[in-house]
């Protein structure tokens, strides 16, 4: 009845159950606020159900921002264990339990945070900036939400129910096969990559067709604003790798619950294949979270600049050419394998190209400042504390990218360091510029700045005392993944550094956390307005935030920066009659996909075939009855438009 | 702007202090841990190539990076909104010859180091014999879960998670898995290489200096992963030949003690065997390639 769940996989470590109260209690009391306030019909009806991408969007952020948190308890228990385990001293993880740690850490953050984020900024402001009232396909932007925050929900209830993978978060074959991890953790991750995975692929064909087919009228190519574009060849990337991704793990679990050989050591299996497939969607995912991140910079330093973006032209042919680059350099993430000198040469080349655009981007960065008038508002802190760690991530990324470099410092800490300082540096850091600069778009009010700017402190500091250290330690021959050394290694109190690095980043992760409570108490102090940067596009020309159909009017375009040219006065972005506007309807169908595609990950994860089954026909039956509907829409009069808009301007 | 400005000096000199803290922290840290810094100071040739190409490389980037920070300090003092002097162009948005100049440096900049990589890469390519007037001593290498056997098959001798080598010589590394993969790596001497199941790869080495090296695997490969870490010892001849010897009198190994000796186990100690099955290191890999049984 119950597959292979049985009473032994509630049983964890006493830390883990700790873990796993707190979680327990925590979310009954959110439940049970919920209910005190009456608020369920009003989550039903204007959230869970919502097609609006304004919702949409900031649901994401909300799921990103608690995967965030898992994510990060997970990097300071490694950080505390690698701080003391060292000699005698065994630490506070077992061995299994820390890798399960590691695993989760990786897995969380690529696919709930980075992915989250990205695609809640573009819910967000995509629409908004392309003078769109809706996306392309409503339907399929919830489906892909909610398979999101099933999949999301799935890693935390593989907190409490058995155990999760102790493979890596990329659950390299054969130690991912049957043979070396029979248990229940590595189905767990298959299961929510994979539900997760399909849902950035939905969420992917939706922007693309949204940002090629939506644009108001007289926006070409050339005349959308620079964010669009990282999101439009972000979208290309997820279109293209994610079905790689998608196929990998059908293979995979083919080989684990059918007794298939795809990547099994021996029986004609070949693991390395596993290795490349993952690299050919894994190399694309680290761009596709980088180029939105490059995109919000390119939208900050401007603004901030008082300025326009200097060299257009040119970062939109450096986001097309690294887009391009991504999707042949997965190599080097194994020059080691041993392949033949001319394979790792050819690779290493195509990897160093990618640092020309990335290069170009950054001094048109600068040169965006020059002769501007720069605000040092803590979206700039962020581009400042971005490009001086980028910069040390780029270097140190062309270290990596020379196969007889790569051979001393592949898989040490060193690794580690460079892409953190990619990750961190660039889409944490960039997220929270894009964050911070969009929140009054979207909430009406500011974040609140001093508490931003301890925060920044925090996180520079925290930052570089956690990552700079670990450069060192991998030259020293420390590899990652490391639950205990030797004391004759020496490396103790490098990580001991690294460790306080951690918890200084935690305090500016707890200031933020505040600081959007704080905000959001005092909001009526913190009213910004609609355009309260003096934005140059069309996301601050509506009121804040935006009403349900974004534009009352659509508007025409016929250049860059068209709310500029309208402050102006040399264009007439509103110059339609108000007209009928139709909006989809709400609908709980992409929540009901998302909760059984959970269901049906735990019951295959289990063996409870039974209910994956009956989880895989409701599915089903979900699409069908969405397909047959015909009223999907609702339509709000001109008249009725008028009157809100009449609403929003007094 | 609606938000307060804070002195922006403040910001900037504190940014500056803390990467320069940063900055000379890294070399005072280099000086300290020289001991230890098995990639920096390398003892064997290979080691000291690549350790040579990196600083090469991080010296030609620094060309691009050093100005670039230097550019955003500039530019954040002297454009800020505070010195309402600086020259205002808002609809400065684009200048051929800049463009010009900052896709062209990168490129010549790639085009040095890719250079370079390109002919390192032969040059350096860990199947390539290292030339010596000495024969090179052939080392079989076989990762299991968790602990290294090392096969001399021309001694006829084995030892696990411990090797020893005469120093100057040519070591030819030839390298399986008989577990999930791991990867071979001694920072010491050089580069790394994965040890995967079914399949063979090789590395060549060679240690300038006597002395122990450690040596690890860098690839996650389950459990006991952390544990599967060995010291590699350099002597001299005589030592070494004296160290064969003591190998050639240890225990047999023998298919079953190997079919004992793979199953999981960690923190294995030093053991030193004579080799009683001479093509051991074949059969480990060809244990893979032998079909099903359903």
């Amino acid at each position: 009845m119950l597959g292979r769940l049985t009473f032994e996989a509630f049983l964890h470590e006493p830390s883990q159950n700790f873990a796993v109260l707190m979680m327990t209690l925590s979310g009954l009391a959110i439940l049970g606020w919920i209910t005190y306030l009456r608020k369920w019909k009003y989550l039903w009806d204007e959230w869970f159900t919502s097609v609006d991408p304004k919702r949409i969007g900031i649901m994401y952020i909300v799921v990103a921002l608690l995967m965030f948190m898992k994510g990060f308890a997970d990097a300071l228990m490694m950080r505390l264990q690698q701080a003391f385990a060292s000699g005698d001293v065994s630490g506070i993880l077992s061995a299994g339990h820390f890798q399960e740690v590691f695993s989760a850490h990786g897995t969380t953050m690529i696919f709930f945070v980075g992915m989250g984020v990205v695609f809640g900024l573009m819910n967000l402001i995509v629409p908004l900036q392309i003078g769109a009232r809706d996306v392309a396909f409503p339907f399929l932007n919830t489906v892909g939400f909610w398979l999101f925050a099933g999949a999301a929900n799935l890693t935390v209830i593989s907190l409490a129910i058995g155990h999760f993978s102790t493979a890596g978060w990329l659950a390299y074959a054969p130690l991912s096969g049957l043979e070396y991890n029979p248990g229940e953790g590595v189905d767990y991750w298959i299961w929510m990559v994979q539900i997760a995975g399909v849902g950035s692929t939905l969420s992917g064909i939706n922007f693309l067709v949204t940002i090629l087919k939506m644009r108001c009228p007289g926006m070409t190519f050339m005349k959308m604003p620079i964010f669009v574009w990282s999101a439009l060849c972000s979208m290309v990337l997820v279109v293209f790798a994610f079905p790689i991704l998608t196929a990998t793990l059908v293979m995979l679990t083919m080989d684990r619950y059918l007794g298939m050989h795809f990547f099994t050591a021996g029986g004609g299996g070949n693991p390395m294949l596993y290795i490349n497939l993952i690299w050919a969607w894994g190399h694309p995912e680290v761009y596709i979270l980088i180029l939105p991140a490059f995109g919000i910079f390119s939208e900050v330093v401007p603004t901030f600049s008082e300025k326009r973006l200097f060299g257009y032209t040119s970062m939109v042919w450096a986001l097309i050419l690294i887009a391009f680059l991504s999707f042949i350099v997965w190599l080097h993430h194994f020059f080691t394998m041993g392949a033949s000198p001319l394979v790792n040469a050819f690779f290493a080349v195509m990897t160093m190209l990618i640092a020309i655009p990335t290069g170009v981007k950054i001094f048109n960065w600068l040169f965006t400042k020059f002769r501007g008038r720069v605000h040092f508002t803590s979206p700039m802190l962020w581009f400042f504390a971005f490009v001086l760690n980028f910069s040390v991530g780029g270097m140190t990324g062309i270290l990596l990218s020379s196969p007889p470099v790569d051979f001393q410092v592949h898989n040490s800490l060193f690794l580690i360091a460079h892409f953190h300082g990619m990750v961190i540096g660039g889409l944490l850091f960039g997220f929270f510029a894009g964050f911070t600069y969009w929140f009054p778009k979207f909430t009406g009010f500011f974040l609140d700045e001093q508490l931003n700017r301890y925060a920044f402190w925090c996180w520079l500091t925290g930052f570089l005392l956690a990552f700079m250290p670990l450069y060192m330690l991998g030259f020293m021959g420390a590899t990652r993944r490391l639950d205990h050394y030797e004391a004759a290694t020496g490396w103790q109190p490098l990580f001991v550094i690294v460790a306080i690095g951690a918890v200084l980043i935690l305090i500016g992760a707890l200031i933020q956390f505040f600081g959007l409570f704080w905000s959001i108490r005092n909001r009526k102090k913190l009213w910004a307005g609609s355009d309260p940067w003096n934005g140059r596009t069309l996301e601050w020309a509506i009121p804040s935030p935006p009403p349900i159909y974004n534009f009352a009017i659509v508007p025409t375009v016929d250049q860059l920066d068209p709310l500029w040219a309208m402050k102006r006065g040399q264009l007439n972005l509103f110059n339609q009659p108000y007209e009928d506007i139709h909006l989809p309807k709400n609908t709980p169908i992409g929540l009901m996909i998302g909760f059984l595609s959970m269901t049906f990950g735990f019951a295959m994860t289990w063996h409870i075939y039974w209910l994956a089954l009956l989880s895989f026909l409701a599915i089903i039956a979900c699409i069908v009855i969405r397909c047959s509907g015909k009223d999907e829409h609702a339509i709000i009069p001109a008249a009725e438009v008028k009157k809100m808009e009449a609403a929003y301007k007094s | 702007m609606k938000m307060a400005q804070k002195p922006l000096g403040f910001m900037l000199i504190s940014t500056a202090i803390i990467f320069l803290l940063f900055l000379v922290m890294q070399p005072l840290e280099v000086l300290h841990y020289r001991e230890s810094l098995a990639v920096l100071f390398p003892k064997g040739l290979i080691g000291i190539e690549q350790r040579n190409l990196l600083l090469i490389i991080q010296a030609l980037m620094l060309i691009v990076i050093i100005p670039v920070y230097i550019l955003t300090f500039i530019f954040s003092w002297r454009y800020s909104a505070h010195h309402t002097d600086a020259t205002y162009d808002p609809d400065l948005v684009d200048n051929k010859l800049a463009e010009f100049v900052w896709w062209g440096v990168p490129l010549v900049m790639t085009l040095i180091i890719g250079t370079l990589t390109w002919v390192k890469t032969y040059e350096l390519d860990p199947y390539k014999p290292i030339a010596s007037d000495k024969k090179p001593l052939t080392i079989q290498v076989v990762a299991l879960q968790w602990k290294w056997l090392f096969i001399y098959p021309e001694e006829q001798v084995a030892s696990l998670n411990f090797l020893q080598f005469p120093e100057n010589t040519p070591l030819h590394f030839v390298i399986t898995s008989d577990a999930p993969m791991n990867s071979f790596w001694i920072p010491d001497l050089g580069g790394q290489i994965y040890a995967m199941p079914q399949m063979k790869t090789e590395l060549n080495l060679i240690a300038n200096t006597t002395g122990d090296f450690r040596g690890s695997s860098a690839n996650l490969s389950g459990e006991g992963f952390a544990g599967m870490h060995f010291i590699a010892r350099s002597s001299s001849e005589e030592a070494y030949q004296k160290w064969i010897a003591s190998a050639q009198a240890g225990y047999t190994l023998d298919a079953p003690t190997y079919t004992e000796l793979a199953k999981p186990s960690q923190d294995n100690p030093v053991t030193l065997y004579h080799l009683g099955e001479s093509s051991l290191f074949d059969q480990i890999i060809m244990k893979y390639m032998h079909p099903v049984k359903l």
